[in-house]
C-alpha cells in the first residue's frame, strides 16, 4: 500500500490566522453594539465604508505585486484592520475620510511594506494618524452619549447615513449642535483654561469616573480582551504593561493634585486606551515577540500616551504612541532574545 | 534555567567530598515550552505487550545511525537466530533475527527521513529455530570489568532504541567520570507506547539494565524518569525498586509535555542544568539512556540473546487492533500491520516513529529495523495534510514553545534572507529538530523542514544523536 510522503512534524495545531482575525472580530462585537448604542450607527457605517475599501484595496495590492489573492484575502486581516480604524473615527464620518485612511492603511502601511507579516507599523493606527494630520477637523467632534439626560438631536440611520455620504444635515441641523468634543479633549482645554477637574466633570459628557457612554464601551472592550486572552489569541503582557505604563504615572500625579490631574481611571476609560490595550498594541505584526520584549512594548505604549496626554497638544496619544512603539520594536527584539540553551 | 525552590532529591554516597555533587529533582515543575494536548497514547496501551509470530522472511539493515556494517555472509549461507551476520568498524554487530538461509545481500529499500535504500541481508526463514552457541547467559554482569561488559554490549549489537541507534557501548565508556545515570522512560511523542508498556510490565528488566550500565560507567546513581500520564508504569518501577531494594537509583516523574523526553531536555528538567552548546550530557558528567536499551541489555546478560527483536507499537486510527508488539528486527510492516487487526478507513499516512519526529514512509514493503519504536497508520482526519504556507504574523508562538529558547521566526527570516551569519548568531545549531514551532504556526509554515535543510546544507558535524 503507497503512503503519501511529507516531512515532520506530522501533527499540527488547527488554529490558523483566518481563526485568531475571526475570533478579534467576535471580540469586538459586544463593544460595537455598546457604541452603536450610546453613540448612534454612524460606528456601522463606519465599518461598513472602511470593510469596502480595505477590501478592495488588499484585491487590487495582491493583483499588483502578482499574488494568489483569494488565500491572502481569506485571511481576514483587513477586515479586522478596517473594523479598528472604524472604531477611532467619530460617528460622524465623511465617507471619503474614512476611505482614504482605509486605503493609506492597507495600501501604504501595509502592501508596500511587503504586505500582511512585513508592515513596521500598525496599518489601522497609520491610516488613523494619516486622517488625524490631514483632516483634523473632521476627527474632532464626537456625537454626544446617549445616556438619557443630556438634551441633543439625536440623529437617525437615515440621517446618519446621508450625512456620511453626501456631508448634508437635516434641514435646521448644525453640525455644531449635533456634535461635542469628546471628554478627553474637554478636560485639555478645561484644564488650559486653569478650571480644576471638579468643575469640569459636572459637565453631563462625563459618567462617574470617565466619558459617559465611554465606560460602557470600555467594560464591553475589555470583556473582549480577556476574551482574546482566554482564547490564547493575545498573551496578558501587552496590555498589562500598557494599562500601568499609562495609570502609573496618571496616579502619581493624581495623588499629588487631584483637582489639576484627571484620574488614573478616567484615563483608562478615555479615548483609546482599552481598544489599544487588547486589541491595538497587542497587534502580533508590528509589535515585540518574546515576552520580555512585548512587557517593553507595551509599557511604553502607555507611557508614551500618558506623557502625549499630559504634555501634548492632541487630547489622545494612543495612536501616535503605538506607532512610535511600533518604530522601536527592531530594537527591543534585538535586546530582548532569550538565550538559547546551553548557551 | 535552575531548579531552585522546590525539593531536590539527594541520593545517599554523596559524602564523598571528591565524588561530583548529584541531585535530581523528583517531580520537575511544569515546563514553560514544548506542546500539549491530546496524546493518542490510550489507543495503543489498553493490551499487554504481544509476541509477533516468526516472520517468514527478514530483512535486516546493515545501516545503524552514524555506521554501516560490513557482512559477514554470502547468500545460500545457514544462519541460525542471534549469529552476527555484519559488523561495522566500531564493533557493533548485527545478528540474524530468525533461523534460515541467507538470499539476498544488496540494496534494499529502508526507512528513513526520506524513501531511500541500504545494503541488507534478506534471510528466509528456514525449519525450527537454533539459536547460535555464541549466545551464552552470564551469572553476574558486575564481576566483569566495565570495558569487558561495553565489548559485550557492542558484540550483541546493542544501539540507542530511543531511535537514534548511536552504539550503547559507545555511550558505555565516555571517558569522563560520570555522576549519574539517566534512563529515559518518558516518551513523549503523541501515538508512542512502546516504552511505557516496556516500563509496566518489565520494570524490573530495565533496573537490571540500568545496574548494568550503572557498573560499565562506573555511576552511583542512577534515576528512572516517566511521565506523568504513564500512571501505571510510574507504579510498576516504584515496586520493583522497593523490591530490589536498591538506593542508587531514583525515580522522577515529568509532567506529559512533549519533548520532555529529548535527551537535552530531559538533563535540564531531572538536574536543572543545561548540556553546553556543542556538548554532550557526559560533559556534565550525565549518561542518558532508552528504557528499551536498558532492557535490551539486561535480556543479553540474563540469557545471553543478542538484540534481535525489539517493542513496536503498532497504532493509528488506520490500523483496527492497534497494540504493542514484540518483533524481531526485519519483520516485514506489513506484517505488523496484519497483527494489529489490518488496515481500516484507508490511511493516509504510514509514520515510523511519532507525529512529530517521525518519518513518512512511502509504503508499508519495509522491515522493522532498530529504531522502528512506533508505526502509525493514520487517517486524513488524525493528520491532516499540511495546509498552504502563509506569511509569518509574528504571533510569537514558536517563541513560546520552543524548548531550546530559539526564536523560529527570526531564523525563518534570516533564512529568506540566506543571511547565514544571522542564522549562526541566533542559534541555529541548538535545534532539536523537534517540531514544536511548527506545530503551533498559525501560518502553516514549516519551518522545522527549512531548519534540517539548512543545517544539513551547512554540512557541519551533526550533533551526536542519543
Amino acid at each position: 500500500m503507497k503512503f503519501g510522503v511529507v516531512q515532520a512534524p506530522h501533527w499540527r495545531n488547527a488554529g490558523d490566522v483566518a481563526g485568531m482575525m475571526r475570533e478579534v472580530l467576535y471580540a469586538l462585537a459586544p463593544a460595537a453594539v455598546a457604541y452603536t448604542y450610546f453613540f448612534g450607527p454612524g460606528l456601522l457605517l463606519n465599518i461598513v465604508v472602511a470593510a469596502t475599501v480595505a477590501i478592495a484595496t488588499e484585491a487590487l495590492a495582491l493583483r499588483l505585486r502578482g499574488r494568489t489573492s483569494r488565500l491572502a484575502l481569506s485571511d481576514g486581516s483587513a477586515l479586522v484592520c478596517a473594523v479598528l480604524l472604524a472604531f477611532c473615527l467619530p460617528p460622524l464620518t465623511p465617507w471619503w475620510v474614512t476611505a482614504c485612511g482605509s486605503a493609506f492603511a492597507i495600501g501604504v502601511a501595509k502592501h508596500l511594506y511587503g504586505g500582511l507579516g512585513f508592515n513596521v507599523f500598525n496599518p489601522a493606527m497609520a491610516g488613523y494618524v494619516l486622517l488625524l494630520a490631514a483632516f483634523p477637523g473632521y476627527l474632532a467632534g464626537w456625537l454626544p452619549p446617549n445616556v438619557g439626560d443630556l438634551d441633543y438631536r439625536a440623529l437617525s440611520l437615515a440621517e446618519s447615513a446621508t450625512y456620511t455620504v453626501t456631508g448634508s444635515l437635516p434641514p435646521g441641523v448644525e453640525l455644531d449642535a449635533v456634535t461635542r468634543a469628546t471628554p478627553l479633549t474637554v478636560v485639555k482645554a478645561e484644564l488650559g483654561q486653569m478650571r480644576t477637574m471638579g468643575e469640569i466633570v459636572v459637565d453631563p459628557v462625563f459618567g462617574d469616573f470617565g466619558g459617559a457612554g465611554w465606560e460602557w464601551i470600555g467594560n464591553f472592550i475589555t470583556l473582549g480582551g480577556l476574551w482574546l486572552l482566554y482564547r490564547g489569541i493575545i498573551r496578558w503582557q501587552v496590555p498589562a504593561a500598557m494599562l500601568a505604563g499609562l495609570m502609573l504615572p496618571a496616579l502619581l500625579l493624581y495623588l499629588t493634585d487631584a483637582e489639576t490631574h484627571p484620574s488614573p481611571l478616567f484615563h483608562l476609560y478615555s479615548g483609546g486606551t482599552l481598544l489599544g490595550a487588547f486589541f491595538i498594541a497587542t497587534d502580533p505584526v508590528s509589535s515585540a515577540v518574546t515576552d520580555r520584549g512585548r512587557l517593553v512594548c507595551g509599557a511604553g505604549c502607555g507611557l508614551l500616551t500618558f506623557a502625549i496626554r499630559h504634555w501634548g497638544i492632541y487630547p489622545d496619544g494612543v495612536a501616535v504612541a503605538v506607532l512610535l512603539m511600533n518604530l522601536a520594536v527592531p530594537t527591543i527584539d534585538r535586546y530582548t532574545r532569550p538565550r538559547p540553551y546551553g548557551y | 534555567m535552575t531548579a531552585t525552590g522546590h525539593v531536590m532529591s539527594s541520593s545517599p554516597g554523596t559524602t564523598d567530598s571528591t565524588a561530583p555533587r548529584w541531585r535530581y529533582d523528583p517531580q520537575p515543575r511544569r515546563p514553560d515550552w514544548g506542546i500539549h494536548g491530546t496524546t493518542f497514547k490510550n489507543i495503543s496501551k489498553q493490551t499487554p505487550i504481544r509476541i509477533a509470530p516468526l516472520p517468514a522472511q527478514a530483512t535486516l539493515c546493515l545501516q545503524q545511525g552514524p555506521f554501516t556494517a560490513t557482512p559477514l555472509v554470502v547468500p545460500g549461507e545457514r544462519v541460525l537466530t542471534g549469529q552476527p551476520i555484519a559488523v561495522d568498524t566500531g564493533g557493533t554487530r548485527i545478528h540474524a533475527s530468525v533461523t534460515g538461509r541467507v538470499s539476498a545481500v544488496g540494496l534494499r529499500p529502508v526507512p528513513g527521513p526520506q524513501p531511500t535504500r541500504a545494503p541488507c541481508v534478506v534471510i528466509q526463514r528456514e525449519g525450527d529455530e537454533e539459536w547460535h552457541e555464541s549466545c551464552e547467559p552470564v551469572a553476574d554482569p558486575s564481576r566483569l570489568a566495565p570495558a569487558e561488559v561495553c565489548r559485550r554490549i557492542a558484540a550483541a549489537g546493542i544501539v540507542g532504541l530511543g531511535g537514534a541507534l548511536y552504539p550503547t557501548a559507545r555511550k558505555l565508556a565516555p571517558g569522563v567520570p560520570i555522576r549519574a545515570l539517566l534512563v529515559n522512560g518518558v516518551e513523549c511523542e503523541p501515538w508512542i507506547t512502546c516504552d511505557e508498556v516496556l516500563l509496566r510490565e518489565r520494570a524490573a528488566s530495565v533496573i537490571a539494565g540500568a545496574r548494568i550500565a550503572m557498573h560499565a560507567l562506573g555511576a552511583a546513581h542512577a534515576v528512572i524518569a516517566v511521565e506523568g500520564d504513564m500512571p501505571e508504569a510510574r507504579v510498576a518501577v516504584h515496586d520493583a525498586l522497593q523490591a530490589a531494594g536498591d538506593s542508587g537509583i531514583g525515580l522522577a516523574v515529568v509532567t506529559a509535555k512533549y519533548p520532555a523526553g529529548g535527551e537535552r531536555q530531559l538533563v535540564q528538567l531531572l538536574t536543572g542544568e543545561e548540556v553546553p552548546a556543542g556538548g554532550l550530557p557526559r560533559d556534565l558528567g550525565y549518561v542518558v539512556q532508552n528504557a528499551g536499551t536498558l532492557a535490551a541489555i539486561a535480556t543479553l546478560f540474563r540469557s545471553g540473546e543478542p538484540l534481535v527483536a525489539r517493542i513496536v507499537t503498532v497504532t493509528g486510527n488506520g490500523v483496527a487492533a492497534p497494540g504493542n508488539f514484540e518483533a524481531r528486527i526485519g519483520t516485514p510492516l506489513r506484517q505488523l500491520v496484519d497483527l494489529a487487526g489490518g488496515y481500516r478507513y484507508p490511511p493516509t499516512r504510514l509514520l515510523m516513529g511519532g507525529p512529530m519526529m517521525g518519518w513518512a514512509l512511502p509504503d508499508d514493503d519495509l522491515a522493522v529495523t532498530k529504531a522502528t519504536n512506533c508505526l502509525v497508520a493514520a487517517t486524513a482526519a488524525e493528520l491532516a495534510p499540511p495546509r498552504p504556507e502563509m506569511p509569518c504574523i509574528r504571533c510569537g508562538e514558536c517563541v513560546q514553545t520552543c524548548p531550546a529558547r530559539l526564536l523560529p521566526h527570526e531564523l525563518h527570516a534570516a533564512l529568506r534572507r540566506g543571511d547565514y551569519a544571522t542564522l549562526a548568531a541566533l542559534a541555529l545549531d541548538a535545534c532539536i529538530e523537534c517540531g514544536c514551532c511548527d506545530y503551533v504556526c498559525p501560518s502553516a509554515i514549516p519551518l522545522t523542514a527549512r531548519f534540517v535543510a539548512a543545517r544539513r546544507q551547512d554540512a557541519a558535524e551533526p550533533d551526536a544523536p542519543s
